[in-house]
């Protein structure tokens, strides 16, 4: 299974897909582009883009917070704020991160294929990520201020309030279309494009969870599209659909916005899952344990995570039958969750672990995921729910997972792959400082939340209680040392694009699935021709590839 | 939706998997509606009454008209792929300027129906639909945002056949690559079924 599909000498690389092989050069060359590998770059250069934004509103609510009356922003200025910092966290962060970012470069060649599908397709998706994402910026700055409404958009507020909702929702709608159009690319391509010998249980597990994400955005996305839209008709053309007064059931729209948004949350979370499902083994140099119940739990979490929204809404006053349904069935969606933490646990048992920044983010991300999943169960309990409705306890739960979780997988993907994908190696020791800053950071940050949203601290709130005052205190301390954390480790993966060592191994880690047998970076079609997969994904023998040395590397 | 399957780089071509999109992306088309038919079914179990007084000042005529204008425009459709499958280009492109001409039909049909709903005030927001119980102004509210939400499909619709309209005088779709013409069908009837539930729900339960 090395070097035999591809033909290298030491010296004679083929030309990256870097370099510009069309007919267009410069900048065109990129914007133009349906190279998987380019569209990639463009979504990272976005995800990161936006999530420098959203991290910049979270750090401003954090110093907005640290007096109980007001401190730097007025009221309503805190209200956009918050639904900034989550419409741009939710919607156009961590949904698309790694699906966007990873899922775009290395699912054709995990396994095996030369490009998506639908090529064009997926350069449109880009596009209408990029429209979207300005949208909402643009939001911001327009006379009539940003959505203050919460990201949740809830009626009848929504429909009342006069700030610029209807540019918020049909960029939500517009993201969401491209998100579709994503999940269905991803599908065909894993459906159509497997290279022989392939079979699905040859599969990685990062291509397993792309394909149960690409099964629920195609279809729990929709619902929210039209139920969003709907709110925009209703706003533009008055129609009665939701608003009480014209005879319309609020809560009916909280339904149709947690059908989707449950799921979204693990549109979020599984191809978290997919990546420290890659990382794991290859840093402890153990073949996956269980990998078929890996694959699997991916496809029962898309299943049953599409029949819990209503624990969302315990508060509202559904049926007990209702609430006792939706109870049982949140709990059962921890289950298929559990099994994929048990296996990377089991992996890393009797492993050779190494430490290296990649694996300490994959393991951060166990460790924080575990804390957010825990505290969801909680509020799975209906008599406990009923108390933490609508607290920080939530606000804590929601960053364990979706910081912790997809956040910590977003960074150890970065460390993973980005010296695959442009040929050069960061600073090791740096990226370690940087890790404990983040690591050490977060927990200041969200602990808190935890313990005065059990003490009873109301979300969304501008002005609070003075004695949840010395939480508030902690947290946006914690927040200074993330955020510095968040700064080493983005100057130091930048740096690392010009500065850092080149990489002329193709297999930098010693990882065993087929994006450690091309070139490094890809050549433009990825493979010179389709390899013929024998191997199972994750089969560690003697290393039959050159792993980089440690010293070769800083 | 499908002129997307050819690579540019590298000449590759698979109509299965074209197809497969296609159903895929369908199968979310579907869903969008299918948030609208929930709301429609939860607002009529609340106001079974109101939907009944409501859907009584329905145009059952234009209606049943626009049902055969579309059901038929499905069969022209379906008979300009098998056309193109045996090599008849001729035939097949007039069968793909029928089915066009009848989608224009069905908006000039829906226009009249609209506009006499307007000159009878019943447009959101209207002095006298205001004044009515609120489960009429769900019943008109669900009518004007679901039809109105086809006839933006049966827009879309039109401008692809105007596309495969295009392709086929350029020879791009021909006898041995039609997945285009077909991909164009399979919306063309997801335009069709759609409406085949609106109309009963909406013109023929009272």
């Amino acid at each position: 299974m090395s070097n035999s599909s591809i033909a290298l000498d030491g010296n004679g690389k083929l030309p990256s897909y870097l370099i510009d092989q069309g007919k267009h050069k410069g900048i065109l060359a990129w914007l133009l582009s349906t190279d998987h590998k380019r569209i990639a770059i463009l979504y990272m250069i976005g995800v990161l883009s936006f999530f420098a934004v959203g991290v910049s509103l979270g750090f401003l609510i954090r110093l907005e917070l640290l007096t109980p009356e007001g401190t730097i922003v007025s009221a309503q200025a805190y209200n956009e704020l918050f639904t900034l910092h989550g419409v741009i966290m939710i919607f156009i962060v961590v949904i698309p991160a790694i699906p966007g970012i990873f899922g775009n470069f290395f699912l054709p060649i995990m396994i095996g294929a030369k490009d998506v599908a639908f090529p064009r397709l997926n350069l449109l998706s880009w596009y209408l990520y990029i429209i979207g994402g300005t949208m909402i910026l643009l939001s911001m700055v327009l006379p009539g201020g940003a959505a203050d409404t919460g990201w949740t958009f809830y009626i009848p507020y929504s429909v009342r309030t006069g700030t610029n909702m209807v540019f918020t929702l049909s960029a939500v709608f517009i993201l969401g279309f491209s998100s579709i159009l994503t999940g269905m690319n991803f599908l065909t391509t894993i459906h159509r494009m497997r290279a022989p010998g392939m079979g699905w249980f040859k599969m990685p597990l990062f291509a397993w969870s792309l394909y149960a994400t690409g099964w629920i955005q195609l279809l729990a996305t929709p619902i929210v599209g039209i139920t969003l839209l709907l709110v925009i008709i209703e706003r533009v053309f008055g129609v009665g659909l939701f608003d009480p007064t014209l005879g319309g059931d609020p809560m009916l729209f909280q339904h149709m916005f947690w059908m989707y948004s449950h799921p979204a949350v693990y549109i979020i979370i599984v191809p978290a899952m997919g990546v420290i499902s890659e990382i794991i083994p290859v840093f402890a140099h153990r073949t996956i344990f269980g990998y078929k119940f890996i694959a699997y739990s991916s496809i029962a979490i898309a299943v049953f995570g599409s029949m819990v929204w209503a624990h969302h809404m315990f508060a509202v006053g559904l049926s007990n039958n209702a609430e006792f349904i939706f109870s049982l069935l949140t709990f059962l969606v921890a289950i298929p969750s559990a099994i994929k933490v048990f296996n990377w646990t089991a992996t890393l048992y009797k492993g050779s672990i190494e430490l290296e920044a990649p694996m300490l983010y994959a393991l951060a991300f166990i460790f924080l995921f575990s804390i957010g999943g825990l505290t969801g169960i909680i509020q799975g309990a209906l008599n406990v729910d009923i108390y933490l409705t609508d607290t920080y306890f939530i606000v804590g739960h929601i960053h364990y997972v979706i910081f912790g979780g997809t956040g910590m997988a977003l960074f150890a993907a970065l460390h993973y792959w980005l010296p695959k994908m442009f040929g050069r190696m960061y600073n090791k020791k740096v990226a370690k400082v940087a890790f404990w800053h983040i690591f050490v950071g977060f927990n200041i940050l969200y602990f808190p939340f935890l313990i005065m949203g059990w003490l009873g601290m109301p979300r969304r709130s501008y002005h609070y209680l003075p004695r949840f005052q010395i939480y508030h205190v902690i947290a946006t301390v914690g927040s200074w040392v993330l955020v510095a954390g968040l700064l080493i480790m983005f100057i130091n993966l930048l740096r690392s694009l010009r500065y850092g060592k080149i990489i002329t191994e193709n297999n930098i880690w010693g990882g065993e699935s087929l994006e450690w047998k091309v070139q490094t970076p890809p050549i433009a079609e990825n493979f010179e021709e389709i390899p013929v997969v024998t191997a199972a994904p994750y089969e560690y023998k003697e290393n039959d590839e050159p792993v980089l040395e440690k010293e070769e590397i800083v | 939706m499908s002129t997307e399957n050819q690579a540019v780089i590298h000449v590759h071509r698979d109509d299965v998997g074209a197809r497969m999109g296609m159903w895929l992306f369908l199968l979310s088309e579907f869903l969008l509606f299918g948030g609208l038919f929930l709301m429609y079914s939860v607002y009529r179990y609340n106001h079974q009454h109101d939907f009944h007084v409501a859907a009584e000042g329905m145009n059952v005529f234009l209606g049943t008209a626009n049902t055969l204008i579309l059901l038929t425009s499905s069969l022209t459709m379906a008979l300009a792929i098998a056309a193109m499958q045996k090599g008849n280009k001729i035939l097949s492109l007039t069968l793909q300027i029928i089915t066009f001409l009848f989608g224009v039909a069905f908006l000039v049909n829906k226009f009249f129906e609209w506009r006499a709903e307007f000159r009878a005030g019943n447009y959101p927001g209207s002095p006298i639909l205001t004044a009515k119980p609120s489960g009429q102004i769900l019943y008109y509210g669900l009518y004007y945002t679901m039809v109105g939400l086809h006839g933006v499909h049966v827009i879309v619709g039109m401008t692809i056949i105007a596309f495969m309209i295009r392709f086929t005088i350029k020879g791009i779709i021909n006898k041995d690559n039609y997945v285009k013409l077909e991909n164009a069908g399979l919306y063309w009837h997801l335009v069709d079924i759609i409406w085949i539930f609106l109309f009963p729900l909406f013109y023929l339960i009272t």
